[in-house]
């Protein structure tokens, strides 16, 4: 049985068949160089997750297993009870159930799981709230108002200002104030930390979301707000006093061990013309500012084996209800930390050898 | 005895064209979300997700239907190697096209993140919430990626090499044209 299905065919020239074999070689070659440009193989200068993890490393060192950056903190553990303020922007389930659990985490901004707490004048909360539907929420927060700068290649260039100098080991003096002249949007920030002090509590500070996102309710109207969690009759003077470079997490543990800590949500809605797209611009004048309702803190664990140790708190894992705006720094957070979560979650183990810096 | 077909059964056809239009989007998809940190990454998150299911449930309505036809035979004269490259490659080319999709929905439970294909369509987890596996199935997920991507290269080679210079109706077989 013949299986060919038409007549043999004439002999190609050696020119036609030259011609033919460079034809299929463009194509192929030409699909594969489209790849190599798209996966950024060909286009070097384009800034990549790995370029910003990268930087980050460069600046505090690698210690596996941990965040690279907010690397020194502690996991918490309470509920989110919601106020029925919220209920008529979004339709997020975390809103219209009383309660949610979450899991949570204040930490330290800065990539070196070591540093002292009175190192920065900042403090971080992150926040996964886990709806019972299965949907989630996940916020990053920290303690400065605005973000120094408003585009990701700006803060990798803020980034590369702290660089260690590779013939000092120390970064240049002279970079930093080089940068701040340069990117005149970082005058609101550089004004907060000036009046900034490393608080000794987690307890008593207020974490701002800082980027903006949008409410989206039933009807599908959306309204853009930015959050923050504010302390709730946490007095400003802990038990502990400032000594040693670990006191936040022992005032935190001592602070629960007398009972829950509580912040109100307070979502601030935008007004027309506040600017949406840049995290460096504060939103100043009166605001309409909701109390969408009460994070509980109930309990801590240290975060080498605690259960906010594998979450990636990625500021685009929104619930249905709650959408990102265009700014674009949620876009460059949520592709750095997912580089820096797949760098260190193949490091857990490390993470139970390495001094523990809570420790006595 | 019943005559060997000389071209695939039409839905195979259209199954194949339009899986290759959107295997070939999303492996581009996905190597631009990992290289981006612009509002790309986010959008093209986005696609991927749901673009990956639809592959997920294409190759198996695919599988059925390539079991449930007749294939037209390679070409007698067609050397050996040849006839054992091209079975192989078939055999990768369904492989990965099942185990990416798969292996994309396991990663994203590994990290403990809710597997959502919109704003509320969300999948059930398909493994628990497990870091070192999450790491694990991010990479196989990448180096898959890459090599389904080589291996769409030598189809695509091997197909034109039917088309332009052999000239043998293997090409046509899935055109579906008669010369």
């Amino acid at each position: 049985m013949l299986d060919h299905p038409s007549p043999p065919r004439p002999a190609l020239s050696t020119a036609s068949l030259v011609a033919r074999l460079a034809a299929i070689g463009v194509v192929v070659a030409g699909l594969a160089a489209a790849f190599a440009y798209v996966n950024g193989t060909l286009d070097p200068q384009r800034l990549r997750p790995k370029t910003l993890v990268n930087a980050l490393e460069t600046n505090n060192g690698v210690h596996p297993g941990y965040r690279r950056n907010h690397a020194k903190g502690v996991c918490v553990a309470g509920y989110f009870q919601s106020s029925a303020e919220a209920r008529a922007y979004s339709s997020a389930e975390v809103f219209s159930e009383a309660k949610t659990p979450l899991i949570g985490r204040f930490a330290l901004p800065s990539g070196n799981p070591y540093a002292p707490d009175s190192s920065v004048p900042i403090r971080s909360f992150a926040v996964q709230f886990s709806q019972a539907n299965g949907q989630q929420w996940r916020t990053g927060m920290n303690s400065m108002p605005v973000f120094p700068v408003g585009t990701p290649e700006a803060f990798y260039q803020l980034l590369k200002a702290g660089a260690p100098d590779p013939a000092t080991g120390k970064p240049n003096p002279a970079n930093m104030p080089a940068f701040f002249a340069a990117h005149p949007e970082a005058a609101p920030f550089l004004a907060w930390v000036k009046t900034a002090k490393p608080s000794a509590s987690y307890a008593t500070e207020t974490y701002n979301g800082i980027n903006a996102f949008y409410l989206v309710n039933a009807e599908g109207k959306r309204q853009a707000v930015r959050w923050a969690v504010v302390p709730q009759s946490q007095d400003a003077v802990g038990e502990t006093t400032v000594d040693g470079a670990d006191f936040l997490e022992k005032d935190l543990v001592q602070r629960l061990a007398a009972g829950p800590l509580r912040w109100q949500l307070n979502m601030t809605l935008a007004n027309p013309g506040d600017v949406l797209d840049d995290a460096s611009k504060p939103w100043s004048g009166p605001h309409t500012v909701l109390n969408a309702g009460t994070l509980v803190v109930q309990s801590s664990q240290p975060q080498a084996d605690g259960d906010c140790r594998d979450i990636n708190f990625d500021p685009l894992i929104l619930p249905s209800g709650i959408q990102a705006s265009n700014d674009p720094l949620l876009a460059a957070r949520s592709a750095a930390y997912a580089s820096s979560y797949l760098r260190r979650a193949g490091e857990v183990s490390p993470l139970h050898h390495a001094p523990q810096e809570s420790k006595p | 005895m019943k005559a060997s077909p000389q071209f695939f059964a039409p839905l195979a056809r259209l199954l194949h064209w339009l899986m290759a239009l959107m295997v070939i989007a999303m492996l581009f998809i996905g190597a631009g979300l990992a290289a981006s940190v612009s509002e790309r990454h986010a959008w093209l998150i986005q696609l991927h997700k749901p673009l990956g299911i639809a592959i997920l449930a294409l190759v198996i309505v695919r599988l059925v239907v390539r079991f449930s036809t007749q294939q037209p035979p390679l070409p007698q004269d067609l050397p050996q190697w040849q006839v054992l490259a091209a079975k192989a490659s078939h055999l990768m080319l369904y492989g990965l096209m099942l185990a990416l999709p798969l292996l994309g929905w396991a990663m994203i439970s590994a990290a403990g993140d809710p597997v959502m294909l919109s704003s509320s369509v969300r999948l059930p987890a398909l493994v628990e919430a497990n870091a070192p596996l999450f790491a694990l199935l991010r990479k196989a997920h990448g180096y898959l990626a890459y090599l389904l991507f080589l291996t769409v290269l030598v189809h695509l080679a091997a197909a034109l090499f039917h088309g332009l210079i052999r000239r043998d109706g293997v090409l046509q077989s899935m055109t579906g044209t008669k010369d």
